[in-house]
């Protein structure tokens, strides 16, 4: 079992420095000199050099590359180009927005996609079943934006009930934080559920059709006890993984969220710095993101041994 | 004795494809064992499916069962769960694929015990230790805290055994149990059975085509075919005075030793000729 999660986290970690070469690589490709953004049209070849040198653009790829790699293992992302900022300051406070939007955006989405999975699964051939395979379809064809936009007018212009935008931090005010989040993270995790929900609808018709689902009812269980009790952790392996793998759709939903509800996440950084081509700022953002992917997929690889002992060899016998 | 389970003219069709079962009548008194033999095919299996009310949700049933003095057909699932597990169960043929490979051996036997009795922990594991030591395993603690794919098929069988007779139910229904089995662990599960049938005083529908092993378990025999019982009657009157061609054939097929050696070994067709009526399925 420890060798399973070493050998895990040897791939994490690989895949950290391959992302971060690959990330490197294109914000270097793309066109556009920030050196000569900064300093305007009216500068001189050598004011623009100048501004390179100061910045380190100079230098040889691979040496900015290490000074970059190394600069973030001690927690350094470097400075913004545009402001002068450390990218730390930048990003800091607007972790914690992207972060309360997609965790509670893919927890909603699981929350509503569970029982409806199941339901779809278990009355496929009957109303329910059809019923909810249908609206997941209906769902997956709205795009998150649309859907926010939609939830904005009924609930914020039409109804009054809650905020149309903006955010307060969880420390200053707690209701005012949950308020201002209850529409974004809806709409993030309606779309999300959509998706999620064929998934486990085929994860779960997947048991159904096992000897030991039968085998449960045998003994007693209704259908639905014999799902929860048998069907969630024999189906959780392929579940944990699709919404592992769902994370990084939800990281790239929560960008367009916060840009319909305003709200000052790592997303809304990342469209202003990519537009003003403060490509250090793109870079410390993605980075962080694809942090958060490898790390969430490594944890559902490891998660697989502690949901199926066939899976601890040698471990348990 | 009296009637514990009396299936009458039971119909059974999937979809729009000729019926699986079609008219069955069936009858099995309390206590007694009775054997179902036939080819595959034949609807012994959805015989049991259908007592059980397990049947895929595309089936069609018409006709009686009754269980008991109760109706089955078109009870209530919710009803039909009660009765699952305590009043009849059912013994499955795959050990390999019928446990879930998710959960301790001990914990899917206590599950049983516990959802019908409604016992603390303490006491299902006492009842669960005791039903393992019932089928024979010497080693019972640490059976119940294997999980499945740590035991043998034969092992895995008795742990199936333990499940359908904990609750000590009037009926229990064994889909060809020893099937998937080595010759020589066969051997072991059916005593296994046997003794434990015994003690509960069980009645037992065996569903099985090995004759040997019908003729070793059960007191009676009834014999279906493209969905229909042909023939019914004591062991031993079925086997040595065979009243149907299908049964003659079944009978001749499985005494190899009265084959001369060096001649053609005799086949069902033998005896029910090209006369049956249906083609291939």
């Amino acid at each position: 079992m420890l060798r399973t999660i070493g050998v895990r986290l040897g791939v994490f970690a690989l895949g950290l420095v391959v992302a971060s070469v690959v990330i490197f690589a294109i914000t270097q490709a793309l066109p556009g000199d920030i050196a000569r953004v900064l300093l305007g049209d009216g500068a001189s070849a050598d004011q623009v050099a100048a501004r390179r040198a100061q910045l380190g653009l100079d230098r040889p790829l691979p040496e900015q590359y290490l000074a970059w790699v190394g600069g973030m293992v001690r927690g350094d992302f470097g400075q913004s180009w545009l402001s002068g900022l450390p990218v730390r300051d930048l990003i800091g406070p607007r972790v914690g927005v992207t972060a309360w939007l997609a965790g509670l955006g893919l927890l909603l989405a699981a929350a509503i996609a569970l029982p409806l999975g199941a339901l779809a699964a278990l009355k496929r051939r009957r109303w329910p079943g059809f019923l909810t395979s249908a609206l997941a379809q209906v769902g997956m064809a709205v795009p998150a934006f649309w859907a926010g936009i939609l939830l904005v007018v009924v609930f914020a212009i039409g109804l009054r009930w809650l905020p149309a935008n903006g955010y307060v931090p969880l420390r200053s005010d707690p209701l005012e934080w949950a308020s201002h989040l209850v529409l974004p993270v809806v709409s993030l995790g309606l779309v999300q559920a959509a998706v999620l929900i064929r998934y486990v609808r085929s994860a779960f018709l997947e048991v159904l059709g096992e000897d030991h689902f039968r085998t449960a009812r045998s003994i007693g269980w209704t259908p639905w006890r014999a799902l929860a009790r048998h069907g969630l952790r024999n189906a959780a392996v392929s579940l944990v993984t699709v919404i592992g793998l769902q994370l990084a759709s939800v990281l790239v939903g929560a960008i367009v969220i916060e840009r319909v509800f305003v709200l000052p996440g790592l997303g809304s950084l990342l469209l202003t710095s990519v537009i003003s081509n403060d490509l250090v700022v793109v870079r410390g953002i993605v980075m962080l993101l694809v942090l958060a992917v490898l790390l969430i997929n490594a944890l559902v690889d490891i998660s697989y041994v502690f949901i199926d002992p066939r899976l601890r060899t040698g471990a348990d016998r | 004795m009296s009637a514990l389970l009396e299936i009458t003219d039971l119909t059974v069709a999937f979809g729009r494809r000729p019926p699986a079962l079609r008219g069955v009548d069936l009858v099995v008194e309390d206590g007694q064992r009775l054997g179902l033999i036939g080819e595959s095919g034949s609807g012994k299996t959805v015989t049991a499916l259908a007592v059980m009310g397990l049947l895929p949700d595309t089936a069609r049933v018409r006709g009686s069962i009754r269980l008991g003095g109760r109706e089955l057909v078109g009870l209530r699932d919710k009803e039909m769960a009660r009765l699952r597990g305590d009043l009849v169960s059912m013994i499955f043929q795959e050990p390999m694929t019928a446990l879930d490979p998710t959960m301790r051996a001990g914990r899917q036997v206590a599950e049983a015990f516990r959802l019908h009795r409604g016992a603390d922990a303490g006491r299902a594991r006492e009842a669960v230790l005791a039903m393992l030591t019932a089928v024979g395993f010497t080693d019972a603690a640490r059976l119940a805290d294997s999980y499945p794919h740590q035991l043998s098929g034969g092992q895995r069988q008795r742990v199936m055994t333990a499940m359908a007779l904990i609750n000590s139910p009037r009926l229990v229904l064994c889909d060809e149990p020893t099937t998937a089995l080595d010759v020589t662990v066969q051997a072991t599960v059916l005593r296994v059975l046997d003794e434990v049938l015994d003690a509960e005083g069980a009645a037992c529908l065996f569903i099985s085509h090995d004759l040997a092993v019908v003729s070793q378990l059960c007191s009676d025999v009834a014999v279906m075919l493209e969905g229909a019982v042909v023939e019914r009657g004591s062991a031993q009157q079925v086997f040595d005075a065979p009243a149907h061609a299908y049964t003659a054939g079944l009978v001749a097929t499985s005494r190899l030793d009265l084959v001369v050696p060096g001649s053609r070994l005799p086949t069902v067709a033998d005896h029910v000729g090209r006369a049956r009526s249906r083609g291939p399925r």
